[in-house]
């Protein structure tokens, strides 16, 4: 008994969404942590409950929100299109969904990090010369990376296992939309089905064990640095 | 090169209302913990915001809160040594030397990193990680980065301040180097170590509650009376230079000041070298005759300058040997029975033991 087709073509799909809902998010994710750990501004715990809402929101939710913002309709939806970018019903959107989902616990952990950096290391770069950009570059991203790499991983589960809100948000099309997640659900309707889901929860699991032995070795090696071991 | 600021920024419990200026050579700050040193350390460096004021290095204005000019600190070209090294812990002994030295503009005029490993000794320590220093090691590390920044003038915030009597040692006579060194960089110095201040400065202002209380040359200052409860009535005393002229074979130096000869024990400098004295106040005793048959050979012709009460029973006297200044700290009541007043003439006896060497060098 082996995973058919369509299995392979859930986890492809769910690795590319996966893959590209995190990369999208590292950068925005350390810029919004940064902001909500080192600046006070008006707004600020607007952002912050922004961010943290798709945590406690019901991913269905989140997905209808999607769905009235970008779908094909809404006026953003409509914007978008004009210019070729299509998200409802469509790969692109799972990312988005990915993206949003995750985004909560990449900027907790990476938040977390940036607060544990003593900004009298930043001041010191700056005494030394260095610009604000390069005091982010050379001082506090190195410092941050392990928290960096904690929420990388998270944001990265939570994309390969986000089912509410895609579903919702890009439907469940076999080749186009269906991530594993939801083809694990889908074989769980059909009679018969159940082998092949447990194929997929095999694969899912992989994946998730991997990418999680993979962080804790990344982790231990930037912390040795770090420590200078 | 001259540094001159003037300052007044409030904090909820304490206000710093200062004006000074420091000139070439070591500038000390020295005050007790609290009287904002390290506040004004940070305002010159651009770390921090002043409610007010004006700060200009070489004409070259940092800040000026009246038109609204405030210099970022990564333009500023001050490089600042902090009390915790703060090495950056991801980087090794020699990224972290080098860190500020790509930001030195084209053409500035600094040491290069073979002289700063040379000048600091850091030739073993190079591919270590801070982590693994000692704090000494450490500090030293973190002068070197800032020398290598190639910056206008060096700011010190209580550079020893957390290092033991070792290794305290181990770094002042580097900073004596590089005072008296080729690199002649200004230096803005912070200490509440009156040991530390005596050996090192050039000029020293003394800070209490956010006002600047004293300010002049090192020498003067440190023989000024007014200075003693200033300075604490143990600590006070006047810094006066010698040339060394001899060792004994039983461990006894012969030293000469301009009013005769001393003889002091533990001298290390070399013989021609001129050394620097603290001479403690309370360590200096007064004697209306030549005094004869005592176990001390240190005597002094003096003449009283002036007569500063304390609060207390002390009061502080300013004498004049030759060319040098003392302190000497006497009860009231000697003032009296002795009949001291300026102008008189009398004796100082300095006993050997207590006359501490502050450094070599000069």
């Amino acid at each position: 008994m082996t995973p058919d087709a369509a299995a392979w073509d859930a986890l492809r799909l769910s690795l590319w969404v996966a893959c590209w809902a995190t990369l999208l998010a590292i950068p925005l994710a350390i810029w919004v942590a940064w902001l909500l750990a080192r600046k006070d501004f008006w707004g600020k715990a607007v952002l912050n409950a922004a961010v943290h809402l798709p945590l406690v929101l019901p991913p269905v939710v989140t997905g209808y929100l999607l769905l009235l913002a970008f779908g094909r309709t809404a006026p953003l939806g409509r914007a978008l299109n004009a210019l070729g970018i299509q998200l409802a019903f469509h790969w692109t959107g799972a990312v988005l969904a990915a993206m949003i989902m995750g985004f909560p616990l990449m900027v907790r952990a990476m938040r977390l990090a940036i607060e544990a950096v003593d900004p009298k290391l930043e001041d010191t770069a700056a005494t030394l010369g260095a610009p604000r950009t390069m005091v982010f570059f050379r001082v506090t991203l190195p410092l941050i990376l392990p928290g960096v790499l904690a929420g990388t991983v998270m944001g990265f589960a939570k994309a390969m296992g986000e089912f509410g809100a895609t579903i919702t948000f890009v439907a469940n099309i076999p080749g186009q939309t269906q991530t594993l997640p939801s083809a694990i659900w889908a074989a769980l309707q059909i009679p018969g089905g159940e082998r092949q889901a447990v194929m997929m929860v095999l694969m899912a699991s992989t994946v998730a064990i991997g990418a999680v032995l993979l962080s804790e070795l990344l982790a231990r090696r930037v912390a040795a640095r770090i420590a200078g071991a | 090169m001259s540094l001159s600021l003037t300052l007044s920024h409030r904090f909820a419990d304490f206000a710093l209302d200062i004006s000074l200026e420091a000139g070439p050579g070591i500038t000390a700050l020295f005050g007790r913990s609290g009287a904002g040193k390290s506040t004004i350390i940070n305002a010159v460096g651009g770390l921090l915001h002043p409610n007010s004021g004006r700060i200009s290095v070489d004409g070259d204005l940092l800040l000026d809160t009246d038109r609204g000019i405030f210099v970022r600190p990564h333009k500023r070209r001050l490089g600042t040594v902090f009390q915790d090294a703060r090495l950056f812990p991801h980087l090794s002994v020699s990224q972290n030397l080098m860190f500020g030295a790509r930001y030195a503009p084209r053409g500035s005029s600094g040491p290069a990193l073979k002289d700063v490993v040379a000048l600091l000794g850091l030739k073993d320590l190079l591919d270590r990680a801070p982590a693994t220093l000692s704090g000494g090691q450490k500090q030293r590390v973190a002068l070197g980065r800032a020398l290598l920044s190639h910056p206008r003038m060096l700011l010190m915030d209580e550079p020893l301040a957390s290092l033991d009597g070792p290794r305290k040692q181990e770094i002042l006579p580097f900073l004596e180097r590089l005072r008296d060194g080729p690199l002649g960089l200004p230096i803005l110095y912070v200490s509440h170590a009156v040991d530390e201040i005596a050996r090192l400065a050039d000029t020293l202002v003394l800070i209490q509650n956010g006002k600047v209380q004293a300010q002049g040359p090192l020498f003067d200052v440190m023989s000024d009376p007014a200075a003693v409860p200033l300075l604490g009535v143990r600590e006070a005393g006047a810094v006066i230079e010698a040339d060394v002229l001899a060792h004994g074979d039983d461990g006894i130096s012969t030293l000469r000041i301009s009013a005769g000869t001393l003889e002091l024990p533990g001298v290390h400098a070399e013989m021609g070298a001129r050394v620097r004295l603290r001479v403690l106040a309370q360590d200096v005793i007064l004697s209306l005759t030549r005094p004869e048959g005592l176990s001390s050979v240190n005597v002094l012709p003096v003449e009283v300058e002036a007569i500063h009460p304390g609060d207390g029973p002390g009061a502080a006297i300013a004498l004049r040997a030759n060319e040098d200044r003392l302190l000497s700290r006497v009860t009231a009541r000697a003032v009296t029975e002795l009949g001291l007043r300026p102008g008189l003439k009398c004796f100082a006896i300095l006993k050997a033991t207590t006359v501490a060497p502050g450094s070599i060098g000069r």
